[in-house]
């Protein structure tokens, strides 16, 4: 328990790092996530496909790949860079990538959304001169958003996990580093894990239980 | 049905055809619409008379033909086909009000975003609207708190706040219990009172005879006999309208 005490405010600070690329990631995904699908039902061919490729390619990514591009890729190859500092910096790129990452989840997640809306819907809403996009986001989106919010609440909770393996987006080194010699040197890995465990509980289940809550009072009467 | 004096005719449909895959559902139809006029079409289910009515607000592409609404040719896609819309009403069997709106939300939705009507001006259009079909004292309710009759009268109430030029009716009253099938019919009948020019898919024919001008009998895609009611319904030129009025009719 000791050790937990000891190291315990260094890895609250990497801690407090995997919210901030968490809120980061969540931003990005919904946004990125919301255009892809609605490039994905667009009657655009053009769109169509470019969305399908987008998510195609990036949900069978490994993360892992997908935040050492973002790093080495876009950062040092590309010269995408967001700040001086190094450590400032790979945050954005990390928080990107995972946000990136995440739209894809969140697309299909909204992609099942907009199958539960009754294509009547539609019919009623371009009956009364709306235009497509009216249409998506007055009519379809609304009510897709609604029934997925449960669904949409599991691909936050990865996403919050995933926060975890910004290390390979050089970021986190230092914690993970802290971590590391705490397991060498102490060999009570044990009340280290509990820790953290504990610390993503408190964090995640209230995500759960939230989006639980919210579904149910937004659920849309038929 | 020209009291106005413009003899044009509000919509002209000329050599429509239309396939389902095999299934060729329009053939060849030609057909016109008078400004004011009430068009009532009825048939076997399958002869295509939902199909008809959902081309003429392009819900349904057409294969070859022209459908001509206020002397244009129907707009293809993009915003030309969004503002033809906007002046065709549509009423849906099943209702389809918004389910994630208010009752008065459904009614401002499109004279605020598709005719960019005030808030204020709209909202009170649709209390207007709702008085005049009986909903406005559930204003504030969402549509699957209100009964299938009182949903398809604000379906109408919808369609009417975009001050359309014309109606379509696909089947109104197909979804509903019997005794709320009346409430609905009564407000189409006002409607055709007061002149709207409407094209209504039917199997009311006590509705057809007390307000259509004029019935379009299809059968197999094709419209097979045109009539006043009262011609059409006692003295039937053809077997295909006699044997269908007979199933019918008869009790």
């Amino acid at each position: 328990m000791d050790e937990l005490i000891t190291y315990g405010p260094e890895l609250a600070q990497g801690f407090l790092e995997n919210i901030k690329l968490a809120l980061v990631g969540l931003v990005v995904s919904f946004i990125l996530g919301t255009i892809l699908v609605a490039m994905r039902v667009s009657p655009t061919p053009v769109l169509r496909a470019a969305g399908t490729a987008y998510v195609n390619v990036v949900r069978n990514t490994p993360l892992t790949l997908v935040l050492a591009f973002s790093a080495l890729g876009l950062s040092d190859q590309l010269g995408l860079v967001f700040s001086d500092q190094p450590e400032t910096n790979s945050f954005w790129l990390v928080g990107l990538g995972l946000g990136a990452y995440t739209a894809a989840f969140v697309c299909e997640a909204l992609r099942a959304g907009i199958n539960t809306v009754p294509m009547g819907q539609a019919e009623a809403s371009r009956a009364i001169g709306l235009t497509f996009f009216q249409t998506l986001t007055m009519i379809i989106l609304p009510q897709a958003f609604r029934a997925v919010i449960a669904p949409l609440g599991s691909v936050v909770i990865a996403m919050i996990k995933n926060t975890t393996v910004a290390t390979a987006g050089g970021l986190l080194t230092d914690s993970a580093a802290t971590m590391k010699i705490v397991f060498d040197t102490t060999g009570a890995s044990i009340p280290i894990f509990l820790g953290v465990i504990a610390a993503f509980m408190v964090l995640i289940l209230p995500i759960g239980y939230f989006t639980g809550w919210l579904s149910r009072k937004l659920a849309v009467v038929r | 049905m020209t009291e106005n004096g413009d003899v044009t005719p509000l919509v002209k449909l000329e050599h429509v055809d239309k396939h389902f895959g095999a299934l060729h559902v329009l053939r060849d139809i030609n057909l016109t619409v008078s400004r004011g006029e009430v068009l009532v079409v009825i048939g076997p289910s399958g002869s295509g008379k939902s199909t008809l009515c959902r081309a003429m607000n392009r819900l349904e592409t057409i294969d070859s033909g022209q459908i001509i609404f206020d002397g244009q040719p129907l707009p293809a896609e993009g915003k030309a086909l969004a503002r033809l819309r906007s002046e065709v009403g549509m009423v849906f069997q099943s209702f389809n009000l918004f389910a994630h709106k208010t009752i008065r939300e459904n009614v401002t939705l499109g004279p605020v975003k598709v005719r960019k009507v005030a808030k204020d001006a709209a909202d009170r259009r649709a209390m207007e609207l709702l008085e005049r079909v009986g909903i406005a004292a559930q204003a504030d309710k969402y549509p699957a708190q209100l009964s299938g009759g009182q949903q398809q009268r604000v379906a109408i109430a919808r369609a009417l706040a975009m001050d359309p030029k014309m109606i379509l009716f696909d089947e109104p009253t197909s979804a509903l219990d019997p005794e709320m099938v009346q409430e609905v019919l009564d407000v189409m009948v006002g409607l055709a009172r007061d002149g709207m020019t409407m094209v209504v898919v039917t199997h009311e024919m006590g509705f057809a005879r007390k307000a259509a001008n004029r019935v379009v009998f299809m059968a197999d895609g094709q419209i097979v006999e045109e009539n006043t009611p009262d011609e059409f319904f006692t003295n039937a030129q053809t077997d295909r309208a006699r044997d269908f009025l007979s199933k019918i009719l008869t009790h």
